[in-house]
């Protein structure tokens, strides 16, 4: 049995979430998708299960086309698909759930559905029973009885969309084996994920996406290094960034502590001087959102401390932070970085409040706005909602709103999904920023562009830096073998 | 070119409220007919038993004042992105602290009035913290935090009238003795019109406008209600600000509740409300979160609350009527403007593609 996908485009706005991407996938062999967030997985794996529509291309399952215009036309193809979070009816019990969207038929054949749970679960070695409410469960629990309900349904193709996230190593131990197992028996496995460690562990085979395209195929084993290569980009920068004088030590952080999430970091040591732009390489959740946060002071660190020119930032929040010189640019432009349904004015307005006056002047703000948008070269007008620009203008926007006098600054993918020209342009910006003694620091999923415009690359892998980098050492393998967490 | 884009998307707004007004009138009529009551003559009942004569419109306006004042304190709380629904207790607890001021001290009248309204405000600000404390320290919905202090206000207030503060010699439900009529707010000739709390609801009503139209608090605000996550990167100092829009709309409340005993009832009763915390909810719904907009239907609601006993009286219809018409009123708006912002979505899909 063969699943070809082929030419699949589907784009938001001026990006393309996946873009002519072709993959074709045996029975019998466990094909892994992997790529950094944003890549266009999610985007392939709902347009798979009929929640997106693709704009273009085919999906064929054994040379029949398959046309999956909702969630139901692709059970029915018999593709399955365990997502991320189980998606369980907590108050109901394993059998209930079990039969939930299983049947048609009014009433539920019970008796017969309680015997195919146990044999299931008897073949796979699942230990559950069927009447503990399905909230009593651990989350390794209610993927296999995700899984359970699945395989019932009858796939020939079964998707794992980042099964690991919240499960413990034992149970993905077991989950490991289920899904070998299950490919032994014939069945068509997708193993979707950004941890390259496990693709390498269960694959027989991989499709790397990067920037809604395929970067590559391979077949493994093989070394990580190319991986995280085909995951990240070329390996040599596009642009040569002058070299400038450095100034003294701007920002400092030592034994630093913190955890965010299901992301913890342990800094032993980091400095930046002024005029300095440091890069953050590393695979998504190796620690460097939650270390940029930390400095940033939207997460509180739980020990280390941190020093901004003659400041000691420890016990101070984000706010006074910002008042002190930091700015933090999020990846998530419109759910922590802007408000989406404010104007370009009404964010002037809002960040202008340092001054004491209570009363908004709106006229100044929106010949302010208006002189913003021309200098920022924002498509918009002093009217426009944050949600009715594009993403590449969203960025200039909060740029525009970054206080005059910061001088270190913290962005989180700063180019992601934008286009090559608002792409060039930021960091124009950040140059420019640079030159007026500016520190910025920077994480990026594209070796190009940390390559480019680093003085210094951080490599960090399970929340610590493995590696640094001055720009005349930068060593690209080097640098791919640290992020696998490889020693060199 | 901007701005006359702008007058033209928010009148197309308006058009379609005053559209979605229009038709759930016309549906109001319909069921009130289904029920037995001839349109037009309900219709003229509810004019003439609300603004017929000097003593009705008075009445009317009385009802307005602190229906209108606990808009006004939705108002502030739902542009942060609150659900307020604690208002009523603040009333109650506005409306204690009043009567605690016009029980105890002497002065005379025109700054008993304003300690009474000092102290109306505070305590509705302290329930409207206590709230606010809940939510945001204790992660508690204000929701649920309202309403529990709510029932908490409700047995306070039982228990000062038929407890401490009872008439001498009785223990009854129906409220405290009146006060010394010093307390009273005066009104205008033997008419229940009081100016004072009239100016009141203005005011209310005026502050909540300019606060969200002009000041940074109100836009800070605002950005918080819509995504405090991002309001915070920028800037804003989120808890704060909700704190601060609990304790304001508390005093608006507070504010209500001393209305209510000032110039209304003349002493502490257990219904001191009026259900007006409630009823509030929806005339905001209604009045899409702006002020005066919320005050109009104030009025309106108020209208249909006195002008609904004519058709008691003379119509024989049930007491609960004016309720059903004011709740239809609301639900059928919200369905017709939800039709129709879903319309212009699609329309705009469209248009994009």
């Amino acid at each position: 049995m063969t699943l070809d996908v082929d030419k699949i485009s589907k784009h938001f706005g001026n990006v393309y979430a996946n873009n002519n991407v072709s993959l074709s996938i045996d029975s019998g062999e466990i094909h892994g998708l992997l790529g950094e967030n944003g890549a266009g997985k999610s985007t392939l794996v709902k347009i798979l299960s009929g929640f997106f529509e693709k704009e273009a291309g085919e999906i064929r399952l054994n040379d029949q086309l398959l046309d999956l215009s909702s969630p139901k036309d692709s059970i029915k193809c018999g593709i399955g698909i365990l997502h991320q979070e189980p998606m369980v009816f907590l108050p109901f019990s394993v059998l209930d759930n079990f039969l939930i969207g299983s049947t048609d038929q009014f009433f539920a054949p019970r008796k017969e559905a309680l015997k195919q749970f146990q044999e299931i679960c008897n073949k796979f070695d699942f230990e559950l029973d069927p009447d503990t409410p399905v909230s009593l469960l651990t989350i390794g629990q209610r993927q296999q009885l995700e899984i359970a309900r699945l395989l019932w349904l009858d796939p020939k193709v079964l998707i794992f969309d980042e099964p690991t996230n919240a499960i413990s190593p034992a149970q993905r131990e077991k989950l490991f084996a289920t899904i070998q197992q299950l490919s032994t028996e014939g069945m068509l496995v997708i193993f979707v994920s950004h941890k390259l460690e496990e693709v390498a562990a269960i694959c027989d085979s991989v499709t790397v996406l990067r920037k809604g395209k395929v970067a590559g195929s391979k077949k493994l084993p093989c070394p990580q290094s190319e991986l995280i290569e085909l995951m990240f980009g070329k390996l040599f920068p596009s642009k040569e960034i002058k070299d400038i004088q450095k100034g003294g030590i701007q920002l400092t952080a030592s034994n630093l502590k913190s955890i965010e999430g299901r992301e913890s970091i342990e800094i032993t040591n980091f400095e930046i001087r002024k005029s300095e732009i440091v890069g953050i390489a590393g695979i998504e959740g190796a620690g460097q959102r939650t270390f940029l946060r930390t400095i940033a002071g939207r997460n509180s660190a739980e020990s280390g401390t941190i020093i901004s020119g003659r400041n000691l930032l420890n016990g101070t929040d984000y706010h006074q932070r910002l008042e002190k010189g930091l700015y933090y640019m999020p990846a998530d432009r419109l759910g922590e970085g802007l408000i989406s349904e404010l104007t370009i004015t009404e964010h002037i307005a809002l960040v202008e409040n340092k001054k004491k006056n209570q009363i908004i002047d709106w006229e100044m703000c929106y010949l302010r706005a208006a002189e913003l948008i021309a200098q920022f070269q924002i498509q918009g007008t002093p009217e426009s909602k944050a949600e009715s620009l594009s993403g590449g203008n969203q960025q200039r926007l909060m740029f525009a709103l970054m206080p005059t006098d910061a001088d270190t600054i913290l962005l989180e993918h700063p180019t992601r999904g934008l286009d090559i020209e608002s792409a060039d342009w930021i960091w124009n910006q950040l140059l420019d920023m640079r030159s007026d003694d500016c520190s910025i620091i920077f994480s990026s999923s594209d070796f190009e562009e940390l390559l480019s415009y680093s003085d210094r690359i951080i490599v960090c892998f399970a929340g610590r830096i493995v590696g640094e980098f001055e720009r005349n050492e930068f060593n690209p393998e080097h640098i791919a073998l640290l992020m696998s967490g490889s020693q060199i | 070119m901007n701005s006359i884009r702008k007058i033209f998307t928010s009148n197309m707004s308006v058009m379609s409220t005053l559209c979605a007004v229009a038709i759930s009138l016309l549906l109001a009529i319909l069921l009130l007919w289904f029920s037995g009551a001839p349109p037009i003559e309900t219709g003229k009942l509810l004019l003439e038993g609300s603004l017929g004569n000097a003593t009705r419109l008075s009445d009317t306006s009385m009802v307005w004042v602190p229906l209108a004042l606990a808009s006004a304190s939705l108002i502030i709380t739902f542009a942060a992105g609150l659900w307020n629904i604690g208002v009523e207790g603040q009333i109650i607890v506005g409306a204690i602290f009043a009567s605690f001021v016009a029980r105890e001290f002497d002065a005379p009248p025109p700054l008993l009035w304003g300690a009474m309204i000092m102290a109306g405000g505070f305590g509705g600000m302290f329930w409207g913290g206590l709230t606010g404390l809940l939510r945001i320290k204790g992660k508690v919905n204000e929701i649920f935090g309202g309403l529990g202090l709510t029932f908490v206000a409700t047995g306070l207030v039982i228990y000062l009238v038929i407890g401490p503060w009872k008439r001498a010699g009785i223990a009854s439900t129906s409220g405290t003795a009146p006060f010394d009529t010093k307390a009273w707010f005066p009104t205008i000739m033997e008419l229940r019109i009081s100016p004072l709390a009239i100016f009141l609801a203005l005011a209310g009503l005026w502050l909540v406008y300019y606060l969200l139209k002009q000041s940074k608090f109100g836009l800070q605000l605002r950005a918080t209600g819509i995504n405090a996550t991002a309001a915070s990167r920028l800037g804003v100092r989120t808890e704060r600000n909700l704190m601060l829009a609990f304790l304001l709309g508390g005093i608006l409340a507070g504010i209500a509740g001393t209305v209510q005993v000032g110039a209304i009832h003349h002493k502490l009763v257990p219904s001191i409300s009026g259900g007006y915390g409630y009823l509030a909810i929806l005339v905001v719904l209604l009045g899409n979160y702006k002020s005066f907009r919320s005050g109009l239907i104030s009025f309106f609601f108020a209208m249909i609350a006195v002008g609904s006993i004519q058709w008691q009286l003379r119509l024989d219809l049930h007491s609960s009527l004016g309720g059903v018409t004011q709740g239809i009123l609301v639900l059928v708006t919200l369905i017709v403007v939800a039709i129709f912002s879903q319309i212009k979505r699609n329309k705009r899909i469209k248009d994009a593609s």
